[in-house]
């Protein structure tokens, strides 16, 4: 892809964060930097490719140690949301 | 080895739709109804991401990923499973380092072996574009680090919340920032590992510098804001590797920092510039103080206060921090189910900084099993402080004070306050006369007609008021 390209994604992007942002209702706020922690941790894909290439055994293992820091977001930050969006309940009757 | 030749059509396609299951799990909290479908499509996108990602790339060493996702997944599912409500913000503060130090690796790997992240030609000189994008995510990656844990120690009282000041500070952090630009810059001309590894060292430090001198009032700005940073390092990582689904996450998580950081800022009527240059909050605490003491006001009981809540028709519960260190949501919910038995409306009104982040009083108070239908915002339940009969008031004190409206020389003057005076009786709980709120400055509503001082620990006098109820 050339850099205009992913640009354009990068900036439509940041307008839908904004609208979709501003319609969370502010009760879910916690959650929502939960589960924006989480989902930042996707850069646990830069993390894999790292891992996976032998080349370099310095960069593997710089690799290795970004996946299980990753790994301790991904997991931590769905579970702790999940634990949170759980407790949220409507009145009975 | 990987040419630069782009990726497969399917696996672009793949990390397009992990990005829109991204869009999908913040789309969900809008509302409590739909957020647990939003927290799964999270998961879902992140289970896109990795999938493909391992589909790409060769098998050998797997095993060792394997381990590596083990170990980190254990240690956060953990973590997760075991943590005190009231101690989010700390690990919301402690997951951004984590992000922030995963950038800097991430980054200094592809440093290390640009080839294998199709980011060099075959001679191992990197892009001139993947210098620039690399050089920003470590250098955003570290500041994150730095800071975050800086907000950690603060936040968990590893660290005293005064602001640490340091002198020429303003003047020390710029020339850091622009060093760190300038060297980016050179980076582009001169790939040396010496440029590389001095931009990410400058950047940790510069982390730490900026944090320090923010007080522990402000930390709600500060992780809203680390949290933004955090979104920036991943879109940063998301150009260099030309990866759409971080592309989108990180601008995803990067605007709803910033837009957290805004909201937070304006309820607690602070410029974010002033914020961000700190030294404010812990020293307050001594003119206004010593004012108060002569005034007259009124102290009640629990049995009077379990004698005019019965009587009433509408009760709004305020809540703030203090209910959580006093560990005393659950009390208070006894005591709004008793009331709401006997035919009284329970109402809880909720100031965006009642809590130690954004939102964070709402968490609390759901964990106490109080219905999310019975909990309302500031701008919602203002207008019905008017028609109520008791104001109840736990663990709150500056986001009540009416000075904030009425008296300019309040160092809260501005500040958005819950219209607490309006109701026709305002129950106060406080420990003692003498303390004064976070901001430090007098509460003009203690001496209020309509108000009657509850004196005694939160849990304690909710409990007393429960047992008075029965």
């Amino acid at each position: 892809m050339d850099f205009i390209s992913i640009l354009s994604i990068f900036v439509l992007s940041c307008f839908v964060g904004y609208y979709v942002v501003w319609s969370v209702t502010p009760a879910l706020h916690t959650p929502l930097m939960s589960v924006t922690n989480a989902i930042s941790s996707v850069i646990v894909v830069g993390a894999l490719i790292a891992a996976l290439a032998a080349a370099v055994p310095a960069a593997k293992w710089l690799g290795l140690a970004a996946v299980v820091l990753a790994s301790v977001n991904i997991f931590g930050g769905f579970a702790v949301t999940a634990r949170m969006l759980a407790m949220y309940k409507k009145k009975e009757r | 080895m990987h040419e630069t030749a782009a990726a497969p059509a399917w696996v672009m396609l793949a990390y397009l739709i992990a990005g829109i299951c991204f869009i999908l799990a913040l789309r969900g909290l809008s509302s409590p109804a739909t957020s647990r479908r939003g927290n799964r499509y999270g998961m879902i996108g992140m289970a896109i991401a990795v999938g493909t990602t391992l589909v790409i790339q060769e098998i050998a060493g797997l095993w060792e990923v394997a381990i590596a996702i083990a170990i980190g997944g254990a240690i956060g599912f953990f973590i997760a499973r075991r943590i005190a409500m009231t101690a989010m913000p700390q690990l919301v503060a402690a997951f951004h380092s984590l992000v922030g130090l995963a950038a800097v690796l991430v980054g200094a790997a592809a440093y290390l072996n640009p080839l294998a992240f199709g980011i060099a030609d075959a001679a191992g000189s990197i892009y001139f574009n993947s210098r620039l994008e690399m050089g920003l995510g470590v250098a955003i990656g570290a500041i994150t680090f730095s800071g975050s844990v800086i907000a950690f120690l603060k936040l968990n009282g590893n660290m005293s919340g005064k602001p640490i000041l340091v002198p020429a500070r303003h003047v020390l952090n710029f020339g850091i920032l622009f060093a760190i630009l300038a060297l980016i810059a050179y980076f582009t001309q001169d790939q040396s590992p010496w440029i590389f590894w001095t931009v990410t060292g400058l950047a940790f430090a510069v982390g730490f510098l900026l944090i320090i001198p923010i007080g522990g009032a402000d930390m709600p700005v500060v992780i809203s804001m680390l949290n933004s940073y955090s979104g920036w390092a991943a879109a940063a990582m998301g150009f260099t590797l030309q990866n759409t689904a971080m592309i989108i996450t990180g601008a995803l998580v990067g605007s709803s920092g910033a837009i957290l950081s805004y909201i937070m800022c304006r309820a607690m009527n602070r410029n974010f510039l002033s914020v961000i240059a700190g030294g404010f909050g812990g020293d307050a605490a001594a003119g206004a103080a010593e004012a108060a003491i002569d005034r007259p006001w009124k102290r009640g009981s629990a049995e009077d206060a379990a004698f005019l809540m019965q009587q009433a028709e509408l009760v709004i519960i305020v809540p703030g921090y203090g209910l959580a260190v006093a560990q005393a949501q659950h009390a208070v919910r006894e005591l709004a189910d008793l009331l709401k038995a006997e035919g009284v409306t329970v109402k809880y009104a909720i100031h965006p900084v009642a809590g130690r982040m954004p939102g964070h009083m709402n968490v609390l108070l759901a964990e106490a099993n109080v219905p999310y239908d019975e909990v309302f915002e500031l701008e919602d339940i203002n207008s019905e402080f008017a028609r109520a009969d008791v104001a109840f008031v736990i663990g709150a004190n500056d986001v009540t004070n009416p000075a904030a409206k009425t008296d300019k020389s309040s160092p809260i003057y501005g500040m958005p306050v819950l219209d607490v005076e309006k109701a026709k009786n305002v129950l106060f709980v406080k420990r003692s006369m003498g303390g004064v709120g976070y901001a430090g400055i007098d509460n003009d509503l203690f001496y209020r007609d309509n108000t009657m001082m509850l004196l005694g620990d939160g849990k304690k006098m909710a409990e007393e008021i429960v047992k008075n109820l029965g």
